[in-house]
């Protein structure tokens, strides 16, 4: 066998003609199958790729996807933004998050117009640059807004770990990881009667890609067998998603309801044990994490342990942060779109009110988001 | 937001902390600290996600999934070449 090059990795799962064939493979099996089967993507990530390629288009009509709740920007709720917001205009703290925060909007407006009136807030591109920035301004307070999945949960984790193994004195944290296997509960176990009334229904699930690198296909074990969803865990090029889909489809045609794992170049039952460690010495769950766009959902939230609470933004800050819940705005339908019963161009406010550049609802504020994707790949405008 | 991009790595620093890696002809600097001492070394290929290397790619399964796309599409062209055999025996104009 050849050796394999990094090229490979790329070209490789992104070739034309192999999706094509897969297209073909999909609709000799679809051809087969007694119901229509919708499909969750649970990732963002997925999503982008579905609308960049133009998935949709190559799949029979009885082949549906349903786009996911997996964009941990979307899913923020305006609360959490506004904590944000508050502590990047304080004036001895130093705000730090990840690039993908810049324009999303709370309340009183998003992080880049809290910079805007002169506040210190800086994205990063790594979690790490924190201890630079903290060695270089010791007089300040370095605030890392944490969000994202299992995937970058680790990361915040590594640097809580240099934190207080450097004892670093000017470093704190704002938590906002939350985890994916609850939320897929929450949306398939949905039982209030505007689910019903929309006849809502996920046939099967395609696993996020790098999720799974870090917790493992293991995550997702009960759906198959307690909610009879399967789960093919796929990879984000074009190929790796045109094979997941065409593994799913065998499922339902040999009437199967399995875990299986298409991006097995990465991804294995067990994940990065390492990674896992280290979440699990640092973080707890908290019982509630409310998402946008769909409301509490438990056990998906988590925060530091409580032996690290000097470590804690949100203790620490306690008196000045916001309590409030704050309500989506009342024309978006983003829980609509996440739960499966509506599609972006439904909104009466997309693409007119709600556009990438100033978005209302979670699915248009990150280019992961349904609305996004569909506004910038969909042609429909 | 998950999103992470295939490399090479070039170079592991004499702690085992830090690796140079290769991104199609960029290269940075990419934190170990997510994988086991001594399990990522030169010449692998690793997947990075903001600064880590997250794990490593398996380059037997990669090479075995590009290997499975190439017999499907083998067997595609095989058929379509015997369709094409076919639709011209039963070529009336023949």
């Amino acid at each position: 066998m050849r050796a394999l090059e990094l090229k490979n990795l790329y070209d490789d799962f992104r070739d034309g003609d192999t999706i094509k064939a897969y297209a073909k493979i999909i609709a000799q099996d679809a051809k087969k199958l007694k119901n229509p089967i919708n499909i969750m993507e649970v990732c963002g990530g997925h999503t982008h790729t579905i609308m960049k390629f133009g998935l949709p288009q190559l799949l029979p009509n009885n082949i549906n996807f349903i786009h996911g709740p997996g964009c941990p920007v979307c899913i923020m709720p305006k609360e959490r933004i506004d904590h944000a917001y508050v502590l990047a205009m304080q004036e001895d703290v130093i705000l730090v998050t990840l690039g993908d925060m810049i324009k999303v909007p709370g309340s009183n407006g998003s992080l880049q117009d809290a910079r805007a009136k002169g506040a210190d807030v800086r994205f990063v591109y790594s979690p790490m640059e924190c201890l630079k920035i903290a060695s270089e301004n010791p007089t300040k307070t370095v605030v890392f807004f944490a969000i994202g999945f299992e995937t970058t949960t680790p990361m915040t984790a590594v640097l809580v770990d240099q934190v207080i193994k450097q004892k670093v004195p000017n470093i704190l944290f704002h938590i906002n990881h939350v985890t994916v296997p609850e939320v897929m509960v929450e949306l398939i176990d949905s039982r209030d009667e505007h689910v019903d009334a929309y006849n809502n229904r996920i046939d099967a699930f395609l696993g996020p890609s790098h999720v799974s690198v870090i917790a493992g296909s293991k995550i997702y074990e009960k759906f198959p067998k307690d909610y009879g969803r399967p789960v093919v865990v796929t990879g984000f090029e074009p190929v790796d998603m045109m094979q997941g889909i065409s593994m799913i489809v065998k499922q339902f045609v040999e009437e199967r309801s399995e875990l299986e794992i298409q991006y097995k170049r990465v991804v294995n039952y067990k994940g990065n044990l390492t990674a896992q460690a280290l979440i699990e010495k640092y973080f707890e769950k908290i019982s509630l994490f409310r998402w946008r766009g769909l409301g509490n959902v438990p056990d998906s939230g988590l925060k530091l342990r409580d032996e690290f609470s000097e470590y804690n933004a949100e203790i620490v800050y306690k008196d000045i942060l916001p309590i409030a819940e704050i309500e989506d705005h009342k024309l978006c339908i983003c829980g609509d779109i996440l739960r499966g019963m509506a599609k972006p161009q439904e909104c009466t406010i997309f693409g007119t009110a709600c556009k990438p550049t100033s978005p209302i609802g979670s699915c248009m504020v990150s280019s992961e988001g349904a609305c996004s994707a569909y506004y910038k790949y969909g042609n429909l405008i | 937001m998950c999103l992470s991009i295939p490399s090479k790595v070039v170079k592991v620093s004499d702690d085992k902390m830090m690796c140079t890696v290769d991104t199609m002809g960029v290269q940075r600097d990419a934190n170990l600290m997510m994988t086991e001492e001594g399990d990522v070394q030169v010449g692998d290929y690793v997947l990075l996600h903001i600064g880590f290397v997250m794990n490593k790619i398996d380059e037997e399964e990669a090479l075995a999934s590009i290997e499975t796309y190439r017999e499907i599409l083998e067997a595609m062209n095989e058929e379509e070449r015997r369709r094409a055999i076919i639709d011209d025996d039963n070529c009336e104009n023949r």
